[in-house]
């Protein structure tokens, strides 16, 4: 074995602000189990953890720069053109009568089985498709909503006519989907004198319903500008006319909000007479 | 002792010792700029493994469940199984909530480090060949760290995050033709499907980290193999790479920025609190809030959402919706683009020659003023995301905020990118080290030049590399050391010596390495180790500026010239 030479002592106190700084990470590895051992606190957790890795950071940075060579060594690059004759060396290897690259026929074959091969592998995929087989348009397309489904409000409660007071919006649901995706909606009661546009779903005495999911990406429009007849969506600020059948007037959407049809039923409760005027939400390339 | 026995035991049964002496010695440029990937390699390290401990406790699973812990408002409450484990591992699991967040925070920082990362590469023209490889790596990471982060995102089922995903649904349900069926492959049924959280949970934790884990692999074996890239300085050349050895300088300073990024993530996560989950509220198809703003990675993705004018096309029947332009063509055409770039830059200049030495920014103004423009375009859509809480803090109307946003996005972009052409060509014709060093005449020759004939696309440092013999002053020596040889490198003009990171058993290999790192530079042998080097002694003076000690220098200096002068060629030792 060769004998080493000393260890040399490198400039003065660095030694000691190393050993200080690891100590220092030590002292808050032994505070964050402490912390957790009496129960656990977020931020002193946090801080324990924080002051262990900056010790250790920093004692590993002072090492690395103040007690070890730095800076002021090269290394060669061999450059990344290969000698020609090294690459021609290479390529007989891969090309020699021998070799399976050179039998094109076979090659080709095989290129066909493992493409098939490819092909088949992407049919499972087909399982990912929705387990009732249900084609994605119609599932777009249709909500809960039919004819007679009654209007419920947010704890399933059977809405009559009069529990939407003038000024309020109230969500509206189809009995027994409460929690369907596509189904939300809102009902609203405004003064049919002020409509500029008449509802394509119609109104029963100013009282409308519309469906409650943008058409720009389908962020529930929820914010009701009283007296402006305005609903805005809170995710990119579209804003939908009420008292002109909800057109989109600012904002990035630009088709309206589909309305509801609805009638007030025998029993005195609201329910709708179909489903909604158009698909609810956003746009896809087969929507009707 | 016994890491001596232990290193012999394995190397004599696995002969690593070539290996790794070369590895040590491996040299990496001492230069900030190139610690960016590290961070982003560190923060990965810092996600999997706060990730794999919330594995554990999180329940990716839309069945209902019901909440009972410390948490009194939701105690009680039924919700999705995915929603009522996070409450319960950030409130009743000891640990849980710090390291939730160190999660989060630690994504968010991946991110930015990988954005920043790339902004260097792009500005330093680190991909041109033979790196192009690296970058096509780099920019399918990027995509990977975005899903990534999305999933992660939604999967605790809170209202703010189902917002988010039913915004990113609608957008893929955009896309001609295929688009539902994508979404319903992706989902299994309408959004908000049952299966849609335990696929995204699959995604997040199995999937895109298999792939980032092989793709970082793939990253760092190709900068091993093609070396790292390196500014231009005294005695750097297109054949080397200056720099400190990876043992043992680099190492300790590498491993103290692991410590320093676990240090600011834990800081962050016990601190500062980010996405209270408990706060939102389970997810409910007919619940929103505002404002809402998703994690900033995505928040240009919004932004373009918000600044697009609702445009929409019907073609044979069947209709475009407006996002997709914003959403699918945005970022379609961002990745293509950085996808390409290396291969159109390659194309547009002609320079297919492999580049070892780093741009500055203003060695190639059309690519500053290019990168520049983009980077304001993706700034004002980022702003754009917050055009809500703009509106809110200025108080005034929503949508003036978005019409002086929409001019803005595509005004500022192309002045900001002018003025960096012009800044950087007005640098590259001058002699000024920094911005501020530059004079009215530099500006207005730059802004004359622009008015000639072609951009330049070339730059200075593509000509051809100086022939050594037209640089006087330079020389490799040779020495032994023991019985092992050793080399450096010193150009007397510059007043550089860098030694040679490793020792060579043969006299032939040290004078094969330093030919290939210094092509046509004479060798010469000398007898022992030269006296050490006074390195610290000009850091110290760079560093305290002291320009009387400068002076100084340079008198010894010219002092020292003469004196060798006196001492004419005899005493040299003879050139090899
Ligand atoms: C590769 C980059 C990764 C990114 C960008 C990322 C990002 C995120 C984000 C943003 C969240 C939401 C956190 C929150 O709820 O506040 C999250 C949650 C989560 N991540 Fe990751 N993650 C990554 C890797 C991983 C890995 C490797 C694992 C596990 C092997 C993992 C496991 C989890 C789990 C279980 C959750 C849910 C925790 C919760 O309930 O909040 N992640 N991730
Ligand atoms: S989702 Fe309503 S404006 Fe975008």
């Amino acid at each position: 074995m060769r004998r080493r030479p000393p260890v040399p002592d490198g400039p003065p106190g660095v030694t000691r602000r190393i050993a200080l700084s690891f100590l220092a990470s030590a002292a808050g590895a032994i505070g964050f189990a402490v912390t957790y051992g009496l129960g656990g606190q977020t931020q002193w957790e946090g801080i324990c953890l924080a002051v262990a890795f900056a010790g250790l950071a920093t004692g590993l940075a002072i090492w690395g720069r103040r007690l070890v060579p730095t800076g002021g060594y090269v290394e060669e690059h061999e450059g990344f053109t290969p000698p020609p004759d090294e690459q021609a060396s290479t390529a007989d290897v891969l090309t020699a009568p021998d070799s399976p690259l050179r039998r094109r026929g076979l090659l080709a074959t095989l290129g066909l089985a493992l493409t098939a091969l490819g092909a088949a592998a992407l049919f499972p995929l087909r399982s990912l498709l929705p387990w009732d087989r249900t084609a994605p348009v119609r599932a777009l397309t249709e909500t809960p909503w039919r004819p007679g489904v009654r209007l419920v409000n947010a704890d399933g409660r059977p809405l009559r006519p009069d529990d939407v007071p003038a000024g309020a919006v109230v969500g509206v649901f189809p009995e027994g989907d409460i929690e369907a995706g596509d189904a939300p909606a809102f009902a609203v009661r405004l003064r049919p004198e002020r409509f500029t546009r008449p509802p394509s779903a119609g109104h029963l005495d100013g009282l409308v319903v519309y469906s409650l999911l943008c058409t720009h990406a389908g962020c529930p429009v929820r914010l009701y500008l009283n007296g402006t007849g305005r609903m805005l969506c809170p995710c990119h600020q579209s804003s939908f006319n009420l008292f002109a059948d909800a057109a989109p007037v600012a904002g990035p959407a630009a088709r309206p909000l589909p309305g509801l049809p609805i009638e007030v039923g025998a029993d005195g409760y609201l329910r709708a007479t179909g489903d909604f005027t158009s698909p609810p939400g956003a746009g896809f390339w087969d929507r009707p | 002792m016994i890491l001596d026995r232990l290193a012999r035991a394995f190397d004599d049964r696995l002969r690593l010792s070539p290996v790794v002496r070369k590895a040590l010695a491996k040299v990496f440029p001492d230069h900030w700029s190139f610690m960016l990937g590290e961070i982003a390699l560190y923060s990965f390290v810092a996600l999997v493994l706060t990730g794999v401990y919330l594995t554990f406790f999180f329940d990716p699973s839309s069945a209902d469940r019901a909440y009972h812990g410390s948490y009194p408002p939701l105690d009680g409450t039924t919700t999705s199984a995915a929603y009522a484990s996070t409450v319960r591992l950030s409130w009743d699991v000891r640990g849980g909530l710090l390291i939730r967040q160190t999660h989060h925070w630690a994504a968010l920082i991946f991110v930015a480090a990988i954005v920043v990362h790339l902004i260097r590469i792009f500005f330093t023209g680190a991909y041109r060949r033979p790196r192009e490889l690296n970058w096509l790596v780099g920019v399918t990471m990027l995509t990977l760290a975005l899903a990534n982060g999305f999933t992660g995102y939604s999967m605790p089922d809170d209202l703010v995050s189902g917002i988010g995903l039913r915004i990113i649904v609608s957008v893929a349900e955009s896309i001609p033709v295929v688009g539902a069926w994508l979404v319903f492959i992706a989902l299994g049924g309408e959004f908000p499907s049952d299966e849609m959280i335990p696929r995204l949970f699959v995604t997040h934790v199995l999937l895109v980290p298999a792939v980032l884990v092989a793709l970082i692999s793939a990253h760092l074996a190709m900068i091993v193999r093609q070396k790292h890239s390196q500014f231009p300085g005294p005695g750097r050349t297109e054949h080397n790479v200056v720099g400190s050895r990876l043992y043992p300088s680099y190492s300790l300073r590498s491993l103290a920025l692991f410590a320093w990024v676990l240090a600011v993530l834990f800081a962050l996560g016990g601190l500062v609190q980010i996405n209270p989950v408990w706060l939102y509220g389970p997810f409910a198809p007919a619940q929103a809030t505002a404002p809402v703003q998703p994690d900033w990675y995505v928040l240009w993705g919004d932004g373009a959402l918000r600044l697009f004018p609702p445009w929409e096309i019907r073609i044979a029947g069947h209709l475009v919706p407006a996002p997709f332009f914003p959403g699918v063509v945005l970022g379609g055409v961002t990745f293509l683009a950085l996808y390409a770039w290396p291969f159109v830059e390659r194309w547009c200049t002609g320079d297919r020659r492999p580049h070892h030495l780093l741009d500055r920014p203003r060695d190639h103004p059309v690519r500053t003023g290019i990168g520049v423009a983009v980077l304001t375009f993706f700034a004002m859509l980022v702003v754009a995301g917050g055009d809500d809480l703009i509106a809110r803090l200025l108080r005034v109307p929503i949508y003036d905020v978005l019409d002086i946003l929409r001019v803005l996005v595509l005004v500022l972009p192309l002045l900001t990118g002018t003025l960096a052409f012009l800044l950087a060509r007005a640098l590259r014709g001058s002699d000024a080290a920094r911005l501020g060093e530059l004079t009215r005449a530099d500006l207005r020759a730059a802004r004359r030049r622009s008015g000639t004939g072609r951009p330049a696309l070339g730059r200075p440092g593509d000509e051809p590399e100086l022939p050594a013999r037209d640089r006087p002053g330079e020389r490799v020596e040779l020495w032994p050391d023991g019985d092992r040889w050793r080399w450096r490198y010193r150009d007397e003009r510059a007043g550089v010596a860098l030694l040679s990171n490793l020792e060579v058993r043969t006299e032939q290999e040290a004078a094969d390495a330093a030919r290939l790192a210094y092509p046509g530079v004479d060798h010469v042998v000398v007898p022992g180790p030269p006296p050490p080097s006074h390195r610290r002694a000009r850091i110290a003076l760079r560093r305290w500026g002291n320009a009387a000690m400068g002076i100084a220098l340079l008198v010894a200096a010219l002092r020292n010239r003469r004196k060798r002068d006196d001492v004419g060629p005899e005493d040299e030792p003879s050139p090899r």
